[in-house]
């Protein structure tokens, strides 16, 4: 009997429980070993950036959510600012305060499926069902202001689409008030877990000065020990007015991503408290008449505004010639939204900068010469959402 | 006829298809296979606050050897089609699918060069759940809805190929 060593070649996905979608990765083993990791992508690709240079500004924005379906304030944000680099527009205060509030509900939403996702495919199939629960809470507060569950469109290009519901106040403090518990049974679940820990504690490391060279971002970049969150680093929408911190891994292996961002999501909650505490009275939009869509209460007793509205609705609005580039701190990482105008009323070119796709880049590195079970590992703690890899 | 009376208690009197309907809809395996962001409305309807598993389906198969029901979730591109299609094929007769949300009924809003304008181009679909995503609920209605078409099989039905009733 031959005793030769042979290389094993095996396909994962892109059907496959724990590749978070359908992400291929074709993993060449030698016994257990993994010595080759390749993930193979396209399995998702909408065309979305192709479809938002087809439609005027407004109409662009729903496509933004079907990016990152877990962190669709996220990207709503990230377009409308850029746009409004690009028309130079001003929101209010209000809008400002607002956004920020709803975009760190987002990062909690967003961590909170990855921990349920990542805790399942480790074998901790409660977690899933725990973090499913509390992920209702926050998607009742999108839902009382979007009126959709999870694709809202709510942050519209100069404001909000509707005002903040009445009951917006009662439902944030209430997660404020939740969440933290809950998030201390996470931690007596899983942080002094020994299965979880020997999962995780020295699987999928990557040293910081690799992590800046993949261009890693978000808690991917952070675990490994570099200090740079762009909420800091190049403040967007008011971020400067509010004070927390940004936490940081040493070691940059799974279990120090997964202790950064529960520690992000308390970190979110303070932030969602101060802006819940110093929110400011004010309009919902920004007053741009041509531009920005007048408030509704305007368009239906208001001459004028109805025929701004029926204007922008139709033909959409002229933007000067030039290019922008807004990037903010999504769950994932940075995400950046590139917008070419030629002068008409469709962005020429609009390139998103997705940190998963980015961030999934680093995998070979990531699981190369670590075991075959710990590919699943990685691949959660990256924490990929494929529509955004894929777009 | 009398013959009701001789029999015991223990016993039910039924016909083999209301038997064989009974048990197909209350065990239906469904394929845990998630697309896009439909998937993650799946995971809800599945989770604590909707919890599918009152009627009796709880049990998503990773594989698609061991699921009767495939809920297309999300929006299949051109080159997922193929392996969607394949899935398909896999799975043991008797199969049905629901197509979940508006990008796999219909290509929902992306009507371009990539995304499939509609599942049903390549696999027969039973159910269409509309939304974008659905809600869990209409997601669970569609199931309620599957499970009543099923009352009306037959297994003295012919199937073709795809494991369908021919008409």
């Amino acid at each position: 009997m031959s005793t030769e060593q042979k290389e094993l070649t095996l396909n994962m996905g892109p059907q496959h429980p724990s590749t978070h979608g359908v992400l291929r990765v074709i993993v060449t083993l030698d016994g257990e070993r993994v010595i080759k990791a390749r993930p193979v992508i396209g399995y998702l690709h909408t065309g979305i950036e192709k479809t938002m240079e087809s439609k005027l500004y407004y109409k662009a924005l729903p496509c933004t959510d079907r990016m990152d379906y877990l962190a669709p304030m996220s990207n709503n944000l990230g377009f409308c600012l850029a746009v409004e680099k690009l028309m130079e527009i001003e929101v209010p205060e209000k809008v400002k305060w607002a956004r920020v509030c709803l975009a760190e509900l987002t990062r909690l939403n967003s961590h909170l499926v990855w921990l349920g996702t990542h805790a399942l495919d480790l074998g901790a199939m409660s977690m899933l069902l725990y973090a499913f629960r509390d992920r209702e809470l926050i998607i009742d507060v999108y839902e009382a202001c979007g009126g959709q569950r999870m694709m809202t469109s709510y942050i519209r290009i100069g404001g909000l689409s509707h005002d903040l519901p009445p009951d917006f106040e009662k439902k944030v403090r209430r997660i404020i008030k939740e969440i933290p518990a809950k998030l201390n049974d996470y931690e007596t679940l899983l942080t002094n877990n020994e299965i979880f820990i020997n999962r995780t504690r020295d699987v999928a490391v990557i040293s910081a000065e690799d992590a800046i060279n993949y261009g890693l971002s978000g808690p991917m970049l952070r675990g490994s020990g570099v200090k740079h969150d762009l909420r800091k680093a190049s403040p967007y929408s008011g971020y400067e007015n509010f004070d927390f911190e940004v936490p940081v891994g040493s070691k940059g292996d799974a279990y120090d991503r997964y202790k950064l961002r529960l520690e992000e999501m308390r970190q979110s909650l303070r932030i969602i408290e101060q802006a819940l505490d110093g929110m400011p009275e004010g309009p919902y939009r920004a007053h741009v008449p041509g531009v920005v869509l007048p408030p509704k209460e305007d368009v239906l007793y208001k001459m004028e505004s109805m025929i701004f509205h029926f204007k922008i609705i139709t033909d959409g609005f002229k933007s000067p010639k030039g290019a922008v580039y807004q990037g903010i701190e999504s769950p994932k990482g940075e995400l950046g939204f590139y917008i070419s105008s030629d002068g008409s009323n469709k962005p020429n070119r609009v390139r998103v900068r997705p940190p998963s796709f980015v961030n999934l880049a680093a995998l070979p590195k990531l699981t190369e010469g670590g075991m075959f079970s710990d590919v699943v590992c990685a691949i959660g703690s990256i924490d990929i959402v494929l529509g955004e890899v894929d777009r | 006829m009398g013959l009701e009376e001789k029999i015991p208690d223990s016993i039910i009197l039924t016909t083999l298809d209301k038997m064989v309907n009974w048990s197909h809809k209350r065990s239906m395996w469904p394929f845990g296979f998630g697309l896009a962001c439909c998937a993650i409305e799946m995971i809800s309807s599945f989770s604590p606050h909707f919890d599918l598993a009152r009627f009796g389906m709880e049990v998503m198969r990773p594989s698609p050897r061991q699921a009767d029901l495939m809920i297309v979730a999300g929006r299949v591109s051109m080159k997922m089609a193929p392996v969607v299609k394949t899935l398909y094929e896999q799975m043991p007769n008797p199969k049905w699918v629901i197509s979940m949300g508006a990008c796999a009924s219909s290509g929902g809003v992306f009507n371009n060069y990539a995304i499939l304008q509609g599942v049903d181009r390549i696999i027969p679909v039973d159910v269409y759940v509309p939304g974008c995503p659905p809600r869990p609920e209409q997601l669970i209605e569609g199931i309620l809805t599957l499970q009543k078409k099923l009352e009306g099989e037959s297994v003295k039905d012919v199937r073709d190929e795809w494991g369908r009733r021919s008409t």
